[in-house]
């Protein structure tokens, strides 16, 4: 018996939350008294893997083969799930990302096993029952679900668990899965990402503006504050509706739900349908000139100004913060 | 072409969520009902694709006689035929089950559903569906188009994107890029009463998992209000208060 964690990689090098992932399976390992295997799939060098041991993980385990060198899947799925039997894992984790949300539920359904997706909390026990928290309705509720059956797939929520340091000696070994021409039937054509910038659904600090902006012409100081903090943008939804700002930078409960540390929230009023997706936030600012604006009710910090007054200081501000 | 749409009944957006029975149910007392907003994407697109007769749209909801003007209301926008599998939906396994026990006898070559229902947020309906019915899916779709026998599709990914082809028959879970919401127009609302709503009854499937309990979010403390004149304070208080930079 075992746990079993999904570890991804971007360009070869893992993500936070494949960390994140890492030392939530050995929590879990800890919890059941069962060794921590890790999965890696496609082309990372040595060095990176042997970062995993770092994290608690005893075995890693990698299938490098052509045909899986992108992301697929079905094909990364069905990997998934024979490592899971040849290892008997009765856990397996993987973090609640875009592609492990998709995986997930195919993990899952070959598995017979129990779903917990979007985990925020490490797993209770009390006998052979296991409940987990997830948020619900769009972060309005935190729903605690019991896991029925004796296997589960957890998909765990970026940020929401601080991946810890547990150094083991880690042994790397390879394996051969068997694919099946039905796995390998989707093609990626191509892959655009913008290297540059950190991504929004696993930032630490997101700066985010809402139409108090007034233009897309004015988004220069937004990106720069994002730039001095390491921070990810994000926008509401009437800015991205205009296309002031790509789609995929929408927050809110018909966009993405974030759950920084830090949320910088400019000339947004808080509709409850923006809040839902980021009232999860650890810490809010909120930056408006209306000083009845609703987000300060919910906002940890807040300044009444005028954003194109307040940004720009705010950011020089942060710039002597990091020069000392 | 054949298309199912997976329409989930979700509570209208500026729902107040409170729960009773000790927390163990939502409480859907005065709730409005709506189309989840991610499957209005899905239907519409749908509609899209079958103008000038080029594909019929079914639209299928698992849940109980009360999700019917919200089937009503699709059929208004422009699908052919619904399906109701009558059964409170318990979770998207359950869900995931009777639409593909619907869909396996029915041939359909293309499957949509939101990219997850803003109510339980599972993203898991479309992973489950394609993994019963052994077929391709896609979770999250910015853009699809169709081309013969193939799909192509934009999958929206951390920092990114990635352009897929799929061959049909797949599953889809839209998200916004894939297509604009429709209004019903007067002649939709008149054609949908007489168009085919049939109701049928649930499969057994076994439970795996089961909400227990609900909590509210702990809520904030009041707002600490900083000076404009004193950003350094805000700085200050990010760093030794609430140690996030
Ligand atoms: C079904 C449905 C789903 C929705 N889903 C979402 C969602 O997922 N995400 C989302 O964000 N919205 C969503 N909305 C929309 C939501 O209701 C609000 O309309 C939206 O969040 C408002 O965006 P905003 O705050 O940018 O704009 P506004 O409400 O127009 O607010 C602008 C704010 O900027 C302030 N301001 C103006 N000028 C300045 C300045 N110079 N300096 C500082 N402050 C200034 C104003 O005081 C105001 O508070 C949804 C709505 C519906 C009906």
């Amino acid at each position: 018996m075992s746990v079993l964690v999904y570890i991804e990689h971007v360009d070869g090098a893992f993500k936070k939350s494949a960390l994140e992932a890492v030392s939530f399976a050995k929590a879990v390992g800890t919890l059941v008294n069962q060794p921590v295997y890790a999965l890696s799939i496609g082309e990372v060098a040595q060095s990176e893997l042997e970062k995993i041991g770092k994290y608690g993980a005893e075995k890693l385990i990698t299938v490098n083969q052509a045909e899986l060198k992108q992301f697929l899947n079905q094909a990364y799925a069905s990997v998934i799930a024979e490592v899971a039997k040849s290892v008997e894992a009765e856990t397996v984790v993987l973090s609640n990302s875009f592609s492990g949300k998709g995986m997930a539920p195919r993990i899952a359904a070959k598995l017979d096993a129990a779903l917990a997706d979007g985990a925020i909390s490490l797993p209770r026990l009390s006998g052979t029952a296991w409940t987990i928290q997830k948020t619900a309705f769009s972060n309005k509720a935190i729903a605690t679900e019991e896991l029925t059956g004796s296997k589960r797939v957890i998909a765990l929520t970026p940020n929401s668990f601080e991946p810890k340091e547990e150094p083991t000696s880690i042994t790397i070994e390879p394996y051969q899965p068997s694919l099946s021409p039905d796995d390998l039937s989707t093609v990626i054509k191509d892959i655009v990402r913008a290297t540059n910038q950190v991504s929004l659904p696993e930032a630490e600090i997101v700066v985010s503006a809402g139409r108090g902006m007034k233009g897309p012409e004015n988004w220069a100081m937004v990106e720069e504050l994002a730039r001095v903090l390491g921070a990810a943008t994000a926008c509401s939804k009437p800015v991205s509706d205009a296309g002031w700002r790509p789609h995929a930078e929408h927050v809110g409960q018909t966009g993405l739900a974030v759950t920084p540390k830090l949320y910088i929230a400019i000339g947004i009023s808080g509709a409850i349908q923006h809040l839902a997706g980021v009232s999860s936030s650890k810490t809010i600012v909120v930056i408006n000139k209306d000083p009845e604006a609703p987000f300060f009710k919910v906002a940890d910090y807040g300044i009444v100004g005028d954003a194109f007054d307040v940004v720009p200081q705010l950011i020089e501000a942060f710039k002597t913060y990091k020069n000392n | 072409m054949k298309i199912l749409v997976c329409l989930s009944n979700v509570p209208d957006t500026t729902s107040k969520i409170t729960f009773t029975d000790n927390n163990t149910r939502f409480n859907n007392t005065g709730v409005q009902y709506i189309i989840n907003p991610y499957d209005e994407i899905a239907l519409a697109k749908a509609v899209e694709l079958a103008e000038g007769g080029k594909a019929t749209v079914t639209v299928i909801h698992v849940g109980e006689a009360d999700a019917e003007p919200t089937i009503r209301k699709a059929l208004a926008v422009g699908a052919d035929e619904a399906v109701r599998v009558n059964a409170f939906a318990r979770d998207a396994w359950f869900v995931a089950h009777q639409i593909a026990a619907f869909a396996k006898s029915q041939q359909f070559d293309l499957i949509l559903t939101g990219r997850e229902s803003i109510d339980y947020n599972g993203v898991q309906v479309q992973g489950f569906l394609g993994e019963l019915l052994a077929i391709p899916s896609v979770s999250i779709a910015k853009s699809l188009q169709v081309n013969g026998d193939e799909i192509t599709v934009e999958r929206e990914i951390e920092g990114g994107k990635e352009v897929l082809s799929v061959s049909l028959p797949v599953v889809i879970g839209t998200a916004e890029g894939v297509a604009e919401p429709k209004i019903p127009n007067m002649r939709g609302i008149m054609t949908a009463r007489s168009k085919p709503l049939q109701v049928i009854d649930a499969i057994d499937v076994p439970v795996l998992s089961k909400i227990v309990h609900y909590d509210t979010p702990p809520s904030r403390g009041a707002v600490q209000l900083i000076s404009k004149d004193d950003l350094a304070q805000l700085v200050n208080l990010l760093h030794t208060e609430a140690k996030v930079i």
